[in-house]
């Protein structure tokens, strides 16, 4: 397509048939205790790391997921593609229930389902070189027909994400590479199969900041050429702003606000996305930030406060935010908020 | 700005790291100055230098790291010829360093006032016991923490405290100086916003001169009032933060400063600097920036350029361009 590069990663057309569909998605750890420990009280302790989130994402879309550390962004990741069994809840992966799907059955699956780690030094096996690496997906699920078709297949892997010429690179192994070019390996990988829906954890949050840009602009290109989903995962939420198309924040396991990513940054609802936005510094020396800091950290995800989980550390709480929580109501078209502040 | 409030003044500091494949030239003929009671920002990526200057100061460089030419004069006296010995009275009392990774940086098995006494101990004999309880009280105080919580260890505290107690230790010996190594970093952003702040009170409540270390200028932008952009061992651009941010000289500077996406403002589509930071064994000839630079020219390869004045009072930039 003649498309002008630079437009395809701009909010644009996304469409709205549904690739993901999310349902009431828990994930608890239990706790492991001591003998004597379990002898005290009978009850379970869980860690909450995701309770009970709904959502959708769409096809062709860059979903965010923004929020602190142990805010159960990963867990959510990691649910969603079934690398770990929910707790409860429903995932919907093109209208079929995934969720009950035993590891047989999800095998044909994976094909359309990949992740990008965080760490690219140690996310590729550091004894296999960059063809074998980029491989493994197609060996695994059988997709090519012969070795000459899957070298073409690596080649080509190779070359979208702009590791050039892919001859040089294909007998190298990842210590050779820069971080960068490791990551886009990772992302070659991920994208080798031609999957539908793909879960990136923080992808260059180890890279430095000079050739961040270059792998979300990749990684966003090939999601819009070939109409996949993404789910990015990040802390970051500047970035997240200008590359995704919907944001959504969570906070101890809950999904708090979720909207289109210049709704959310420009006219946040929740006191909490408020406050993480304001805690983000803008390199403007001129800029005084309102010095409104929130105080605290994130809570336990063992013992969650009740009610609300943010009224411990938010300022507009009241009592009724410290018994009954508040449900993720749609305010305004497309713009969801969870707090009693709307409702 | 006048000469005798300098506190610190780096000049044409060279420190270099010995290696099996050659010496790694990890800080190249930088030059600096920290007026007291301001905070001097160094920006650049992982790899730039920044850490080797700040270790620099302290001559705390690892095994292999050497100054290999240059002076350091705080408070009019050149840090570099002394002695081990000498240094030592000077560290803490004069400069203190506040280093990154703040989950890792205390020893599990003190507890954290021990560990603060330790600093205090060490660098002034003869105070009395009591004496240094009330000071460590009152240090965890000018940080906010409660000062009863001395009698926890390190897992006890979580990660924004832990980054307090740390400056709390710094500020034990009551220094002239702070060098913040990428404070916050590993934190999360509301924590790591916290801990700005509290730097910022720190220096306008005791007048503290700053080092603030990082490779996020936005955190730079915010807290100092002069900076100093580090490429691959140098320092390309050099003075005022305003006007450094508001007309960036120096094409990597421009193209950093765009890298950060604001949070206000438009979407936009990112934009990067092509290429990767340089080997430091074999840096690129001339300007060390010229492989990845757009506007390169021939001169670039060639001749090496100056940090000078290019119109603007206090905005020196090293490129060919101007």
């Amino acid at each position: 397509m003649g498309q002008d590069p630079s437009e395809s990663t701009l909010p644009g057309h996304v469409d709205s048939e549904e690739v993901l569909k999310i349902e009431d998605l828990r994930k608890w750890y239990p706790l492991r205790r001591g003998f004597f420990e379990t002898l005290l009280s009978r009850d379970e302790l869980n860690v909450k790391a995701v309770d009970g989130i709904s959502f959708t994402v769409r096809k062709g879309e860059v979903l965010a997921l923004a929020g602190e550390s142990g805010s159960g962004k990963t867990t959510t990741g990691k649910v969603l593609l079934r690398l770990v069994k929910p707790t409860s809840g429903s995932i919907f992966f093109q209208g079929k229930d995934i969720t009950k799907l035993s590891e047989k059955e999800l095998k044909p699956l994976r094909r359309e389902m990949q992740i990008v780690f965080q760490d690219p030094f140690e996310s590729l096996n550091p004894r296999m070189t960059i063809k074998e690496i980029v491989a493994e997906p197609i060996r695994v699920q059988h997709a090519s027909a012969n070795e000459a078709e899957l070298e073409e297949m690596v080649k080509k892997a190779l070359s979208d994400v702009e590791v050039v010429p892919p001859e040089e690179f294909l007998y190298r192994f990842p210590h050779e590479l820069s971080g960068g070019q490791r990551q886009r390996v990772a992302v070659a990988r991920a994208f080798v199969l031609g999957p539908s829906f793909i879960v990136a954890d923080e992808p260059v949050s180890m890279l430095d900041v000079s050739i961040r840009a270059e792998i979300l602009n990749l990684m966003v290109d090939l999601v819009k050429k070939s109409s996949a989903s993404i789910i990015y995962i990040t802390h970051d939420i500047a970035l997240a702003k200008h590359i995704s198309d919907r944001i959504g924040v969570m906070y101890l396991g809950k999904m708090m606000e979720m909207g289109g990513s210049q709704t959310i940054v420009d006219l946040p609802l929740h006191p909490y996305t408020q406050a993480l936005i304001a805690a983000v510094p803008v390199p403007d020396p001129e800029s005084k930030r309102t010095q409104n800091v929130i105080s605290g950290e994130i809570p336990s995800p063992v013992f969650p406060p009740s009610g609300c989980r943010f009224h411990t550390r938010c300022p507009y709480a009241h009592t009724r935010c410290t018994k009954e929580e508040p449900a993720l109501v749609e305010v305004e078209k497309d713009h969801y908020v969870a707090c009693h502040l709307y409702t | 700005m006048t000469a005798n409030s300098t506190v610190l003044s780096v000049q044409d500091l060279s420190a270099y790291y010995y290696t099996l494949n050659g010496w790694v030239r990890a800080a190249e003929s930088v030059t600096f100055d920290v007026e007291m009671g301001q905070a001097m920002g160094l920006a650049g990526e992982s790899g730039c230098g920044k850490t080797t200057v700040a270790m620099s100061l302290l001559k705390i460089l690892p095994r292999g790291g050497r100054i290999r030419k240059g002076k350091i004069i705080f408070d009019g006296e050149d840090l570099v010829p002394l002695s081990e010995n000498e240094m030592r009275k000077r560290r803490w009392k004069g400069i203190s360093i506040v280093f990154q990774g703040a989950m890792s940086a205390f020893n599990p098995v003190y507890k954290v006032g021990d560990q603060i006494a330790e600093a205090i101990k060490t660098h002034e004999s003869g105070v009395s016991k009591a004496d240094v309880e009330e000071r460590i009280a009152k240090l965890l105080e000018t940080v906010g923490i409660e000062p009863s919580r001395a009698d926890n260890y390190p897992h006890e505290f979580s990660g924004g405290m832990r980054q307090r107690a740390l400056i709390a230790m710094a500020l034990a010996a009551n220094p002239k100086m702070l060098i913040a190594d990428e404070p916050g970093t590993a934190l999360d952003v509301i924590v790591q916003a916290q801990t700005l702040k509290l730097l910022r009170d720190l220096k306008d409540r005791l007048g503290l001169s700053m080092i603030m270390i990082s490779h996020d200028l936005s955190i730079i932008a915010e807290t100092c009032e002069k900076v100093a952009i580090m490429y691959a061992g140098r320092i390309v651009e050099y003075g005022d933060a305003v006007s450094i941010f508001k007309n960036p000289m120096h094409p990597y500077t421009q193209g950093l400063i765009k890298a950060f996406p604001s949070i206000k403002g438009e979407r936009v589509r990112l934009t990067s600097i092509p290429g990767t930071p340089p080997d430091l064994i074999h840096p690129p000839p001339a300007c060390r920036f010229n492989p990845r630079c757009p506007y390169v020219m021939d001169i670039c390869k060639k001749i090496d350029p100056q940090l000078v004045e290019h119109g603007e009072k206090n905005h020196l930039a090293a490129c060919h361009l101007y």
